[in-house]
């Protein structure tokens, strides 16, 4: 065990002076991995905030519930009533009809076609901010709300949210996919750092097999190296992304506010963070062993 | 403790380098394996830590059949034998501390300890004051020293050396075939192919002639 522990740390420091030997290839091969997992640590930034920001817009679906065009004001203070009284309604605004013509009246366009028909065509309408978003209670509200007296219609407004949650989906799925390319990479340009580097420590692994070193004995030092460099990549990737934020926080900020939004964009999310580093170091890891394994096995 | 047993080797596509061969060493001796270059010396050294592998009959070290060894148990096998090659191989990018560090490293010795094993094995062979020295720095006689004291430094019962003493002037000759004859006083088996055999005879147990693959007395 204590030989063991030995021989991690022998190894990671023979790793660790291999990697300082060599400053220029160490630090462009860090360049090199760390825009490759730039790429998708990234987009995986942008998608953080974009989520926070749709969660922002989007978080309260609405349903819009239609009063028949007859309905008396009687009827109209009946549901009012019992969408106030109902458990699951966190908010009701009764939009009446009479100012929903006015305001379609003051919009340029439309107020010379509204001013030409003979009776006002809007209905009364409510608009009800649920307590519960799951689309499943939405929709159980929906068909609650339909079957009140004088109500003609009820819409949910969900569908954008939808359309929004499938949008989000895929630009995940994207991200995965350019990260599993890019992992691949990685993977790829370890293989060859290491296969350049068995070449100049030949000898060294030739004298230490002979002396009674086992595989692994062998494979540590190269292992290291690979996880380390892939460390230096995430590292440097880290770095990148860290700064795309900052340089896009002001302009995105100022956008949103044009929409009426307060937005500041965050840095990675840690567990974003950690799996980065954690990926580098393995992907590295990994390309060392194949390189390794490939020398060994002849 | 090392036994050949009708032991034959062909290299891939050569002639048979070792054939018919069987003796026996016993604990604690020292022998001198001569013959005309060619006759198969290297490749007899070579079969005992599984360098090479004998293309028949059995070779036994300590209890075990060498030639069937599995491949990962060869490590272990060669951490009880100590090695001096013909062609050193000696790491040039490491100083002499380090050099002799080597075996000790590998076979998970606790620094401190290690340290202390490699500077007495320095010093046996002469080469405490040269331990930060690089072995370009050395002398022939003392680059053989440093491929003596890595072969010593883990303290193996058994040395197998392959012409320590060629290209050494007869003075320096005579110190390293006195440093075998010191290292086999205190109870290590030798083995020592050499062409210096007046050198060693005053040592050796026996002589062991090998003669294009055969035992010839
Ligand atoms: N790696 C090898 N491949 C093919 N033939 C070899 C190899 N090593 C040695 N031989 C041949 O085996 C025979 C014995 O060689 P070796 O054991 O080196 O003899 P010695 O050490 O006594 O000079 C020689 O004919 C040599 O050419
Ligand atoms: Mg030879």
């Amino acid at each position: 065990m204590k030989g063991w522990l030995l021989h991690h740390r022998q190894a990671a420091a023979l790793a660790a002076r291999r990697l300082a030997a060599t400053p220029l290839n160490t630090l462009l091969g860090a360049l090199v991995l760390g825009i490759a997992l730039a790429l998708p640590a990234g987009g995986e930034m942008l998608l953080a905030n974009f989520q926070r920001l749709a969660q922002r817009v989007a978080a309260t679906p609405q349903i819009s519930v239609f009063m028949a065009l007859d309905a008396a004001k009687g009827d109209v203070a009946d549901v009012e009533s019992r969408l106030r009284r109902h458990a699951q309604t966190r908010e009701v605004r009764l939009v009446r009809r009479d100012d929903t013509l006015k305001r379609f009246k003051e919009s340029e366009g439309l107020a010379e076609v509204i001013e030409n028909l003979p009776r006002n065509p809007f209905p009364d309408a409510f608009v009800v901010v649920p307590r519960d978003e799951a689309p499943a209670a939405l929709e159980a509200m929906r068909d609650e709300f339909a079957k009140y007296p004088r109500v003609e219609h009820v819409q949910l407004d969900s569908a954008w949210v939808k359309k929004l949650d499938a949008l989000l989906r895929l630009t995940r799925l994207a991200v995965a996919l350019l990260a599993a390319v890019l992992g691949v990479a990685l993977v790829a340009v370890t293989f060859n750092t290491i296969r350049l580097q068995i070449l100049t420590q030949r000898d060294e692994m030739e004298v230490s097999r002979l002396l009674g070193a086992t595989d692994a004995y062998i494979r540590r030092p190269f292992l290291y190296f690979g996880a380390l460099q892939g460390l230096a990549g995430g590292l440097v990737a880290w770095l990148a992304v860290l700064g795309a934020t900052f340089l896009l926080r002001g302009p995105v900020g100022e956008v949103a506010r044009l929409y009426g939004i307060e937005f500041s964009m965050h840095i990675l999310p840690f567990p974003d963070t950690a799996l980065l580093f954690g990926l580098a170091a393995l992907l590295g890891w990994l390309g060392a062993w194949l390189s390794l394994s490939r020398h060994l096995a002849k | 403790m090392i036994r050949f047993d009708r032991v034959g080797k062909r290299y891939p596509g050569g002639i048979a380098a070792l054939a018919e061969l069987t003796f026996a060493v016993e604990s604690g001796e020292m022998i001198v394996l001569s013959g005309h270059s060619g006759a198969g010396k290297s490749t007899l050294l070579k079969l005992i830590p599984a360098i090479e592998r004998p293309t028949q009959g059995a070779v036994v070290v300590n209890g075990q059949n060498v030639a069937a060894l599995k491949r990962a148990a060869v490590p272990y096998l060669r951490r009880n034998i100590g090695m001096i090659f013909q062609d050193q191989k000696l790491l040039f990018d490491r100083s002499v501390f380090d050099n002799v560090m080597l075996p000790l490293a590998i076979a998970g010795v606790a620094l401190r300890d290690a340290g202390r094993r490699v500077r007495a094995a320095l010093d046996k062979v002469g080469l405490l004051e040269r331990e930060r020295a690089m072995p370009v720095a050395l002398s022939g006689g003392e680059q053989q020293r440093l491929a003596i004291a890595r072969a010593v430094v883990a303290r193996p019962a058994i040395l197998v050396a392959d012409e320590p003493t060629a290209h050494l002037d007869d003075a320096t000759a005579a110190d390293i075939a006195a440093m075998f004859h010191a290292f086999n006083q205190v109870g290590v088996t030798v083995l020592v192919a050499t062409h210096h055999e007046a050198l060693f005879a005053p040592y050796m147990t026996r002589r062991v002639v090998l003669s294009r693959g055969r035992i010839a007395q």
